[in-house]
């Protein structure tokens, strides 16, 4: 398959290819842009001028409520007079962290649940397959509560997390992740299943099985890589649910804590401001076009790798 | 025969999914009956939990809840004290079913051409074009969207009602805050199992043999272009016909979407369960029709 | 051609099916909205604001709420006498009481009605309201079993007799309280628990009920055998439930809701632009939102820390920036307003004083101080998020003024009650409305042994000052009592700290609404609403 004659490597012609897709190029500075702005912003604010601090730490509440962006406030500011710039900057960590663990959890566990139901099939198939109905089925919210709550509660005494500072702060976000983790794969498992179903009955694994080939080596071989271009779709799809997901968990007071924020937070607090009397419209526009901008380019990106690592798809 | 095993399979299925959803809210913190005012004396309360059987034990309850249901008693909201479990489903149910399907078909309408196309102009301003609107409905919560719809389309121009629930034209934006994220999901997969159809073996062999690309496209890679679209569909209907918290709150549509979120809010134990085994009939039930859709849309596939 | 054909046919059978699924009936003359979905209209069982603003309309006690004032008059009893020693109260029914099924109510109703309240099978919240009634609690709580040692006889089908165990000065008002409604025996128990679905409803109030679908709307029309009918101002009612600001403020923009009453269905934001249209309604109601401090929990249990917390707050921000509705703050626990009593001040804004206060304590300058928690509910569906504003300015208040750390703990509605009732907390947020316009109503909840406290505070003085108070006859008196009680509550002890004082507003258009009045219950029989035509 492989054609003849190229002393280039297959990773470096990916790479050519990659970067003669100008969307994806564009996508990849934007998406460094951004971790790099997130990543160097608190250090700004830990070396800048007090009055510096004072403007922009994300937390600091003062006078100027609901003041329109200009040159001190470029986001403008919230109805407690924050500066929604720095809000934004803080909000992406939890919302790019969500957005990543929900990916890995529902690629890994999605991906691999799903290939062994559909390529097995049967008994174990049936067993895996009503394991995911049973969680789809099962209330989210209650056992986000019952995960929040119960759960957390009863880590709070237990030794590990009263011995570090670190994980008795950060518990609740790590069981959120937990939660939202633990609902974002299902669909995936799903769809690879049914994907897998018509895979395995295609010539080249009928054929490499009369070769002989044991079946995980089949698997990991023939039908799992086949599976990334719909897994990567698919991925682009839930990765903006799970960080909205978050927002609505927010929402009804089990997600993050205030004064903390999230990019879905502060979403939904520039949505409560539509309305027919005024709407301060940079609570709005600020966080939705960062928020569908970062999941564009996100999808642009993994389009653009999927192509250039893809060999069939080469006109 | 595999579809008949199917079916007694979901039995089980149910009595583990009423099972944990009984026990989660046994085990989440406080009590249905807590109320911001207490009661005068502590009786009163124990009064409440009396007349609920709260104190019972666990597996008692839920074998009574188990009794009730064999006897088709869905039991007893203690949110909604004068109401019936059953009677809010039956109430709610319609509304929410309506609108799912409405926005089913929004869904389908919307994203499967743009999907077909934007595969057919794979690479092209067409394909980055319609690819683009496609994310941008993925990633535009509905939260956002039915607002703005609603200032632009009903208070700015007043084509169509802020609300409620009472004629055809009152479907119409709920309709499209419903449907989009779902139409930009289905356009993304539907482009996705073209892209993988035109590469299978078969297409090619048919290219081979010298049909024309439309009807190739057509009659070959469709069907097993939908395959993606299918397996997400089993979901995603359940979704749609069990009503949605947002859309339905936005738009005051008396629907069932809000009582998933706010049973469980309320620790409302039998209202939450009957609704957690309404899903799941309905999502065994799509996912059973799909598999069916299967066997129908590549014929290679068979379940053993 | 043959595409279009087909979608115009899909489209014909969609809007079939649509509109088989979606009604046409009469407009309403009035459309309320009308906060959240009642949990109940059954009068023993309801509780909350919205499920009793539809139950007035249904069924009416012995007295009723005047609509201007909210005080009690004359309602299916036309008049009473009281005893000397207070205790005794003797109602003459009128006598041409009627369900608006056509059968005569009769004193038996009544005395059947309250006791139903005070059976145990009944699960009624609100049957601690009666203990008033000799034997009432013991009745209630399986003490006794027989009901006719509780204090209300008919002593004929017109009179009532009630004995009570003190004199109860707001005792008439009592008698206009949902739980003790005139309700329908015949219907309950042919019913039981789903009798508020029987069709017909035999209703004793100014309507009956057409139907009351969740979440959608319940309709009420005109019942023309109440014997007032005659002053029965409309012919239908709907109300909506409708639990978000900005969904209310488009209907209503929209032209398809009359009037909106309630003050959270108003998005704090705009209020600065609102309250200065003629259709928005502010006045004020008995209703204190305040902080609860765990006086169970250290550093909470040294009143000087909770004495310097309260005066750390800048109440006036918080009312003029945040909840925007023209709020007084709050330096004591009872609304000014509340009949037959005057309020003393309590802590005022003072943050010197509170650094020394908290320096006195062993925290100079919030130097040791331990972290701690303040716990609040998400306001789900609500729009406004009141709550979580306040919680992020106290906690900069308090890291301001006095170097001190708070996390702030949302939580969801049933987890907050719980952290509450189990003290499960270390500072919370909370609020008060009163049942009946009584400084008792307020005052009364922060006796050891009340199930409203809720902060861990004992104070043997405290509770005895509230006990004389209640069975004091003489109004000047009592109002010492219970200023010298509300003294120690708000500023020797302080195990709360109130921060404003509720606001009521409706938005309706004066010019075609009328018969709605402000009153310091924000209650509003449906009897008096009516559209100018």
């Amino acid at each position: 398959m492989i054609e003849a004659g190229q002393h280039n490597s297959p990773a470096r012609r990916a790479w050519q290819r990659f970067r003669k897709n100008r969307a994806a190029v564009i996508s990849a500075w934007y998406l460094l842009a951004l971790v790099a702005a997130v990543l160097i912003w608190p250090v700004i604010l830990k070396v800048a001028g007090a009055h510096f601090v004072q403007m922009h730490e994300p937390d600091q509440l003062s006078d100027a409520l609901f003041a329109p962006p200009d040159s001190q406030h470029w986001f403008g500011t919230d109805v407690h007079g924050r500066d929604l710039f720095s809000r934004m900057l803080f909000g992406a960590q939890i919302s790019l962290l969500v957005g990543v663990v929900g990916a890995l959890v529902s690629l890994v566990i999605g991906v691999l649940w799903g290939a062994i139901a559909g390529y097995v099939g049967g008994r174990t198939d049936a067993v895996l397959m009503r394991i995911v109905d049973v969680l789809y089925s099962l209330p989210t919210i209650m056992f986000v509560i019952v995960l929040l709550a119960t759960v957390g509660e009863m880590l709070k005494h237990t030794r590990l997390v009263k011995s570090s500072p670190f994980l008795e702060n950060s518990m609740h976000v790590i069981l959120l992740f937990v939660g939202l983790g633990a609902v974002s794969w299902l669909t995936m498992a799903r769809i690879i299943r049914g994907q897998v179903l018509s895979l395995r009955v295609r010539a080249f694994v009928e054929a490499s099985r009369t070769l002989g080939a044991r079946p995980y080596w089949i698997l990991i071989r023939h039908i799992i890589p086949n599976t990334f271009g719909v897994a990567i779709t698919y991925l682009t799809l839930t990765m903006p649910s799970i960080i909205l997901y978050e927002s609505f968990l927010s929402y009804l007071g089990l997600g993050v804590q205030p004064p903390m924020a999230s990019w879905g937070t502060l979403i939904a607090e520039g949505v409560a401001q539509i309305n027919p009397i005024r709407i301060y419209w940079w609570l709005i526009i600020f966080p939705v076009a960062i928020f569908v901008a970062t999941l564009l380019a996100l999808n642009f990106l993994g389009d653009g790798l999927r192509d250039a690592w893809d060999i069939k798809s080469r006109n | 025969m595999y579809f008949v095993r199917r079916l007694i399979f979901a039995v089980p299925l149910l009595l583990v999914i009423s099972a944990l959803a009984f026990g989660l809210i046994r085990i989440a913190p406080g009590s249905p009956f807590d109320s911001e005012r207490a009661p005068a004396t502590p009786e009163i309360e124990r009064n409440i939990e009396a007349k609920y059987h709260w104190n019972d034990p666990i597996w008692k309850q839920y074998l009574d809840y188990l009794d009730g249901l064999i006897h088709g008693d869905f039991g007893v909201s203690t949110k909604y004290r004068d109401r019936s479990v059953s009677g809010i489903i039956l109430q709610g149910l319609p509304v929410s079913a309506t609108l799912g399907i409405l926005a089913f078909g929004f869904a389908m309408g919307v994203g499967l051409p743009l999907g077909f196309f934007t595969a057919a102009r794979r690479g092209r301003w067409e394909d980055f074009t319609g690819s683009f609107l496609a994310i941008v409905a993925v990633c535009i919560p509905g939260f956002v969207v039915a607002p703005i719809l609603i200032l632009l389309f009903s208070i700015k121009w007043r084509l169509f009602p802020v609300g409620l629930w009472e004629s055809p034209w009152h479907t119409v934006l709920p309709m499209i805050s419903l449907g989009l994220l779902f139409a930009g999901r289905v356009a993304r997969l539907m482009r996705e199992g073209m892209l993988n159809a035109i590469q299978s073996e078969f297409v090619v062999a048919a290219r081979a043999k010298g049909l024309s690309e439309n009807r190739l496209l057509l009659k070959h890679v469709v069907r097993i272009a939908l395959l993606p679209v299918v397996s997400y569909s089993g979901p995603m209907l359940a979704d749609l016909l069990t009503g949605s918290f947002v859309v339905e709150s936005i738009f005051q549509i008396p629907g069932i979407g809000v009582f998933f979120v706010n049973s469980a809010l309320n620790l409302d134990a039998m209202l939450l369960v009957g609704l957690s085994l309404l899903y799941a009939i309905i999502l065994v039930g799509m996912n059973l029709f799909v598999d069916l859709a299967y066997t129908w849309l590549d014929p290679r596939v068979k379940y053993d | 051609m043959s595409v279009a054909r087909t979608l115009s046919a899909c489209f014909l059978v969609l809007t079939l099916f649509i509109s088989g699924c979606i009604r046409s009936e009469a407009p309403a003359d009035v459309t309320i909205l009308n906060q959240a979905e009642p949990q109940s209209l059954d009068p023993a069982i309801l509780t909350g604001q919205a499920d009793m603003r539809v139950a007035i309309g249904l069924f009416e006690g012995l007295t009723r709420l005047d609509p201007v004032t909210a005080h009690s008059i004359p309602g299916l009893a036309e008049g009473w006498d009281i005893s000397p020693d207070g205790k005794t109260y003797t109602f003459h029914l009128r006598t041409n009481l009627v369900w608006s099924t056509g059968e005569p109510i009769r004193a038996d109703d009544v005395v059947y009605s309250w006791i139903r309240t005070l059976n145990p099978a009944t699960a009624s919240e609100y049957a601690g309201e009666l203990y008033y009634l000799k034997n009432a609690e013991a009745f209630n709580t399986n003490g006794i079993t027989d009901a006719s040692k509780v204090g209300i006889h008919a002593l004929d089908p017109f009179t009532v007799q009630v004995q009570l165990n003190h004199p109860t000065p707001f005792f008439l008002d009592i008698c206009a309280m949902p739980m003790t409604y005139v309700v329908p025996r015949q219907t309950i128990e042919k019913y039981g628990d789903r009798w508020m679905m029987a069709k017909p409803l035999p209703a004793s109030g100014p309507f009956e009920l057409v139907y009351w679908r969740l979440n959608d709307k319940v309709r009420l029309k005109k019942n023309p055998l109440y014997w007032d009918a005659a002053n029965t101002k409309s012919d239908i009612i709907d109300l909506l439930p409708v639990g978000s600001a900005n969904v209310a403020i488009n209907l209503y923009e929209h032209g398809e809701a009359d009037v909106v009453w309630d003050a959270a269905l108003i998005p704090s934001e705009l209020l600065d632009v609102l309250l200065k249209r003629p259709d928005f309604h502010t006045f004020n109601y008995l209703g204190t939102y305040f902080v609860r401090f765990n006086v169970t929990r250290k550093p909470f249990d040294d009143p000087r820390v909770r004495q310097a917390l309260a005066m750390a707050i800048d109440k006036k921000r918080i009312v003029e920036r945040i909840t925007r509705g023209g709020e007084e703050t709050a330096s004591h626990f009872v609304p000014d307003g509340t009949a037959n009593y005057t309020s003393p001040d309590g802590l005022e804004y003072d943050p010197d004083q509170a650094r020394k206060l908290l320096a006195e304590a062993g925290y100079p300058g919030g130097k040791g101080f331990p972290r701690f928690a303040y716990l609040f509910n998400a306001s789900a569906g609500g729009g406004s998020k009141i709550h979580e504003k306040i919680a992020v300015e106290l906690q900069q208040m308090w890291h301001d003024e006095l170097g001190i750390n708070m996390d702030l703990h949302q939580v969801e509605w049933t987890a907050y009650l719980d952290a509450l009732t189990q003290l499960n907390y270390d500072v919370a947020r909370s609020s008060w409305v009163g049942d009946y316009n009584d400084a008792n109503t307020f005052l009364g909840c922060f006796v050891s042994n009340d199930g409203n406290n809720r902060t861990g505070w004992k104070d043997p003085q405290y509770d005895s000052l509230i006990q004389q108070a209640n069975e004091e006859v003489d109004i000047k008196k009592r109002e010492q009592l219970f200023q010298q009680a509300e003294t120690i509550l708000v500023s020797n002890q302080v195990p709360i700290a109130p921060l404003y004082f509720y606001k009521g507003i409706n938005y309706y258009d004066t010019n075609k609404i009328r018969g709605i009045y402000p009153n310091l219950l924000d209650d509003h029989p449906l009897q008096s609403i009516f559209k100018v035509k």
